[in-house]
């Protein structure tokens, strides 16, 4: 890694960096490991995050990361204490997400005017129970850092293929469901005329959701996976007839922060996951800047 | 005549929300190739009564049959426009999009549209006169035109039964009488129920009219008269439509 040597001549330094992170690449693993979890977890979240955007489900997406931390937290607490080793606190956050999701989910359909109460009551308590399992393990407190903040650096093999099933569920019952979903998030009363089975439809997208959370909270940690889900679907969105077409577009734009999140912050050796949401927050200003001076 | 039965037969419905009542004993019938305008007062329980035909709410109370069976087994043979302002006009879609979700669910289909549900979405889309923007997104498109893109969206999946609710509500005057025409011509042969603003301009075209207000009473309507609807609303409403409630974006 080379170091950050004077501002004087910051822009050669950044340049000699960027190449010092293309050469890494070549050399070490845990790099290579670092760019494919990047990409995956970008494309599970342009698709996603289009959803998100569209039907207005932001803070149910908020409220299931942060309640990742429980399913995490107890992973870690039951590895190190009665030594399941097998168990890691990616499973964690799988389940945790998921029973989110399904009870985030249940109470909007069901209990309409106490939905974003209990969203934030799951947030909240979800949070405080990761944390509580987190300073009852033994050891160092770090992992509550890289949990918060994410840690694309730390990626093992084994996370790797986790991440890499997560995405092809994700994609392969997108495309099966597209049809279904478009019609659910467009106008959920008709779609339920037409016969589609509005509920299940809606907990399968608040699943995937939690799913795609999980892939990016080892990107960009919990508290910005909001910011990463929304601000590439929401650039593309300005671009997009078509729900497919901000899908692709948001997919790029995700995976392509991912990236120069990574190469910036990996010279001056920066949090990448709070590069890439800069990055992300930058161009998603510019870009609407950009729109309103055009219209007028 | 083939059929006497009634396409939507309500027995003695009671719906509340929340506790206060909105429909309170409910008796009406529909019979087929019926023309029917829902009007009353704002608040008055029109959208409620067309979600129970619908099956999207459930009746505290009583019964809806709807060509004999329970509203969510002929769901198949419905077709329903709902006001566009419901929806999200920036979400990214085509009208072709829009009218294509009329498909799902219709002839089998289990999600992958073919040949035929996109011909049929063209031929929807051209009669309501929309084909030529049929790949504008639909946020592109005036509050007007939306309002067809939804009605050939109920069109496109040949119902038996078609329930509008306010499609004139974004319209200007010329185009109203457009869209009452082509009612009007679909009305040879389904059953039409339209819930409307006003009635005054309506009249000519309608065979019967609904007026909820908490009850619902119907009329012919040649029995329509003024003084029946400064019942119903309390207060004098305007026969004669004023233009410049329809602002010219159609």
């Amino acid at each position: 890694m080379c170091v950050w040597s004077g501002m004087t001549h910051s822009g050669r330094q950044t340049v000699k960096c960027m190449a010092d992170f293309f050469s890494d690449l070549m050399v070490h693993k845990f790099l290579q490991h670092a760019v494919l979890t990047g990409l995956l977890a970008g494309i599970a979240c342009g698709v996603i995050g289009s959803y998100v955007v569209t039907r207005r489900i932001t803070y149910i997406a908020g409220g299931i990361s942060h309640s990742v931390l429980a399913g995490m937290g107890a992973a870690g607490y039951l590895a190190t204490i009665y030594g399941c080793e097998w168990l890691d606190p990616i499973h964690g956050a799988v389940a945790a997400a998921l029973c989110a999701a399904l009870l985030i989910g249940y109470v909007s359909m069901h209990a309409r005017q106490r939905e974003d109460t209990v969203i934030g009551a799951v947030w909240a308590v979800g949070m405080a129970v990761g944390i509580l399992f987190i300073f009852k393990t033994p050891g160092y407190h770090e992992d509550l850092m890289s949990y918060l903040f994410g840690n694309i650096l730390m990626v093992s093999s084994g996370d790797l293929i986790l991440i890499t099933v997560l995405d092809l569920v994700i994609l392969s019952l997108v495309f099966v469901f597209y049809n279904q979903f478009l019609a659910v998030c467009f106008d959920e009363e008709f779609a339920r005329i037409r016969g589609i089975h509005v509920e299940f439809f809606y907990l399968l997208l608040l699943c995937l959701t939690a799913l795609t959370v999980v892939l990016l909270i080892t990107v960009v940690g919990i508290v910005m996976v909001i910011a990463l889900l929304t601000l590439p679907a929401a650039v593309a969105g300005q671009f997009s007839k078509k729900l497919w077409q901000m899908m692709i577009l948001s997919s790029l734009l995700a995976a392509g922060f991912t990236m120069s999140g990574l190469a910036v912050s990996y010279g001056p050796d920066l949090p990448a996951g709070a590069t890439t949401i800069l990055l992300a927050g930058a161009v998603y200003l510019a870009v609407s800047l950009g729109h309103r001076i055009l219209r007028k | 005549m083939i059929s006497q039965n009634p396409v939507v037969e309500i027995n003695n419905v009671h719906f509340s929300y929340d506790g206060s009542n909105v429909l309170e004993d409910v008796n009406l019938q529909v019979p087929d190739k019926d023309f029917l305008s829902i009007v009353g007062p704002n608040g008055g329980g029109k959208t409620t009564l067309i979600k129970l035909i619908l099956g999207l709410l459930k009746p505290q109370k009583g019964r809806v049959r709807v060509f004999g069976v329970s509203p969510a087994k002929a769901r198949a043979r419905l077709g329903y426009m709902p006001q566009h302002a419901s929806l999200d006009p920036l979400f990214p879609v085509t009208a072709m999009d829009v009218v294509l979700m009329g498909r799902l669910g219709s002839g089998g289909n289990r999600g992958f549209y073919n040949a035929a549900d996109r011909e049929k979405t063209g031929e929807a889309l051209e009669m309501v006169e929309l084909y030529e923007v049929r790949n504008r997104s639909f946020a592109e498109l005036s509050g007007g035109q939306r309002q067809r893109v939804l009605i050939a969206r109920a069109l496109v999946s040949d119902p038996e039964l078609l329930i509008l609710d306010e499609p004139t509500s974004n319209v200007d005057a010329a185009l109203e009488v457009e869209l009452f025409e082509l009612l009007v011509r679909l009305n040879e042969h389904m059953t039409i129920a339209v819930v409307i603003h006003d009635l005054g301009f309506v009249s000519r075209y309608v065979k019967s009219v609904a007026c909820v207000n908490r009850r619902v009473v119907i009329h012919p309507t040649s029995e329509i008269t003024g003084e029946m609807i400064n019942q119903l609303y309390g207060h004098d409403v305007r026969m004669v439509r004023h233009d410049t409630f329809g602002q010219a974006n159609g």
